[in-house]
């Protein structure tokens, strides 16, 4: 599913969060978006979910400008895992069935197919409280992925895990999105991540956040992360994005 | 056990205390009352067995009158906060009214829905449910809207409904402060029903212990507050047990 951004400009009463922002998105592509903290990444991706109106300019996921088409063809995946403590991890990966009214059997048994996949069979009925940091994640994308949209807005999906995690975590996300592809913006403030997981990373600019840069990923999601993110194109890369990084905050 | 031991020690020492005053004629002295209108534990105790089947029959129509005023409460209180919590006209119309209601004493108006309902339960339930509506209504509209709004988010990319962001997020996260206002109006129960039934009965412990007075049974009243207390904490103590068994992620 494609996404085009034309003109884009938010602003929240005075504050301008983004201005004048154009961004096109090829089917089955993924684009990393880097910035400053509050520079309006999170905004971005909640615009381009149907969350939000723009203030100026056009979104259109798949063709459809209309909030609520944008928002019934991309899932959301927020920062923290934000999984319901009252259902299980299996109930809370089934929300978006059940919430498009499927039984309780049938949500079930289709979110639970995918468990195995997501390395986390056996944990179906685990209370989210009693899931590793690394667990309740994949069961965030988990719900996320069952949702059946085609674009995937990743809001930072691995910022609160600890450096080790995140990085296996990275590893399994490349390699999920290698074996079932989709059309993905990721928003990080971790210019690694972002290098390794997309085919191009945009750099934003401090508040309000325009695009100062644009860079093609080396490799984007290769099997071996070690051997990807030490090689030196990726290594130059990375500074290139660093520096872009630094004249943005300017 | 720290937790039960140390108030039960110093109840079994305020209460050896009374005994020893009551039984001496000390506390009979103090205030210059003769001994049988001082009466200790111990006789407390005595006509607590004595009576018990009179004390069980008005306990039971007393018991009947907070239950009944308390499921009333429960459902005018949390329909009405789920009505303000669904429409921010109702709510801003409706909440300062609430709020003011409460200045007014409520056992004040009991003569008045003596004249309205008569003798019947018809009074006290109304009493009852009058007394416990402001805590339930209030503590549940607080936990309506201590929802995160990041899950309600969440819940509107996974296609949620207003209805289905309700019943999945927002009042599941309200229930322990249902629970919470549950336990403050199990308390004002009794409250409610004894001064129904002082205002016009013909049973009920609060009758009793007017009756009483009239015939200065002092010991019996004594023992009529016990029952009075016992039951309003099995009350709250059956809130306690079913908070547990619902909410079970805390």
């Amino acid at each position: 599913m494609s996404v085009s951004i034309r003109g884009l400009g938010h602003s929240y009463a005075e504050l301008r969060t983004i201005e004048r922002l154009d961004l096109e998105l090829e089917p089955g592509g993924v684009v990393g978006l880097v910035g400053p903290s509050g520079c309006g990444k999170s905004t971005l991706l909640e615009l381009v979910c149907g969350l939000r109106e723009p203030t100026t300019g056009t979104i259109a996921v798949g063709g459809a400008e209309a909030a609520s088409e944008r928002l019934s063809r991309s899932a959301y995946m927020p920062q923290r895992d934000l999984l319901l403590p009252w259902y299980s991890a299996l109930d809370n990966a089934a929300l978006a069935l059940r919430n498009r009214g499927l039984g309780k059997a049938e949500a079930r048994r289709e979110a639970g197919a995918l468990f195995e996949r997501f390395g986390l069979a056996g944990f179906e009925r685990t209370a989210p409280a009693a899931l590793s940091g690394g667990m309740r994640q994949r069961v965030a994308f988990l719900r996320t992925l069952v949702a059946g949209k085609p674009l995937l807005a990743l809001d930072e999906p691995f910022a609160a895990l600890d450096a080790i995690t995140r990085a296996e975590m990275q590893e399994w996300l490349a390699a999920a999105l290698r074996g079932d592809p989709r059309t993905a913006l990721l928003v990080s403030h971790d210019v690694e991540e972002a290098l390794y997981l997309s085919d191009r990373v945009l750099v934003l600019s401090a508040r309000p956040a325009r695009i100062v840069a644009e860079l093609r990923a080396p490799a984007p999601r290769a099997a071996d992360r070690d051997a990807a993110i030490t090689d030196p194109t990726f290594v130059a890369a990375r500074e290139q994005a660093l520096r872009a990084l630094h004249e943005g905050m300017r | 056990m720290r937790r039960w031991l140390l108030p039960v020690l110093l109840l079994a020492a305020l209460v050896g205390a009374w005994q020893l005053a009551a039984s001496s004629g000390a506390l009979a002295d103090v205030f210059d009352l003769p001994a049988f209108l001082v009466p200790s534990p111990a006789e407390i105790g005595s006509s607590l067995w004595e009576d018990r089947s009179l004390l069980a029959e008005n306990a039971w129509v007393t018991l009947r009158e907070m239950v009944l005023g308390l499921g009333c409460a429960l459902i005018v209180g949390l329909g009405f906060a789920a009505l303000m919590h669904r429409s921010e006209t109702i709510r801003d119309a409706a909440y300062p009214l609430v709020v003011a209601s409460q200045t007014i004493p409520i056992v004040v108006i009991a003569p008045i829905l003596v004249v309205w309902f008569g003798f019947g339960i018809g009074p006290k339930l109304a009493l009852v449910a009058l007394i416990c509506f402001f805590p339930i209504t209030v503590n549940a509209l607080d936990g309506l809207r201590s929802a995160d709004p990041e899950a309600i988010k969440l819940m509107r990319s996974l296609d949620a409904s207003r209805w289905q962001i309700f019943r999945r997020v927002e009042a599941p996260t309200a229930l322990p402060s249902v629970f919470t206002g549950t336990k403050i109006a199990a308390v004002l129960a009794p409250i409610g029903a004894v001064f129904g039934e002082w205002v016009g009965a013909n049973s009920g412990l609060g009758h009793l212990i007017l009756t009483d007075n009239a015939h200065l049974e002092v010991a019996r009243q004594f023992a009529t507050v016990v029952v009075l207390s016992a039951l309003a904490l099995a009350l709250i103590g059956l809130v306690a047990l079913a908070e547990r068994r619902v909410v079970t992620w805390r």
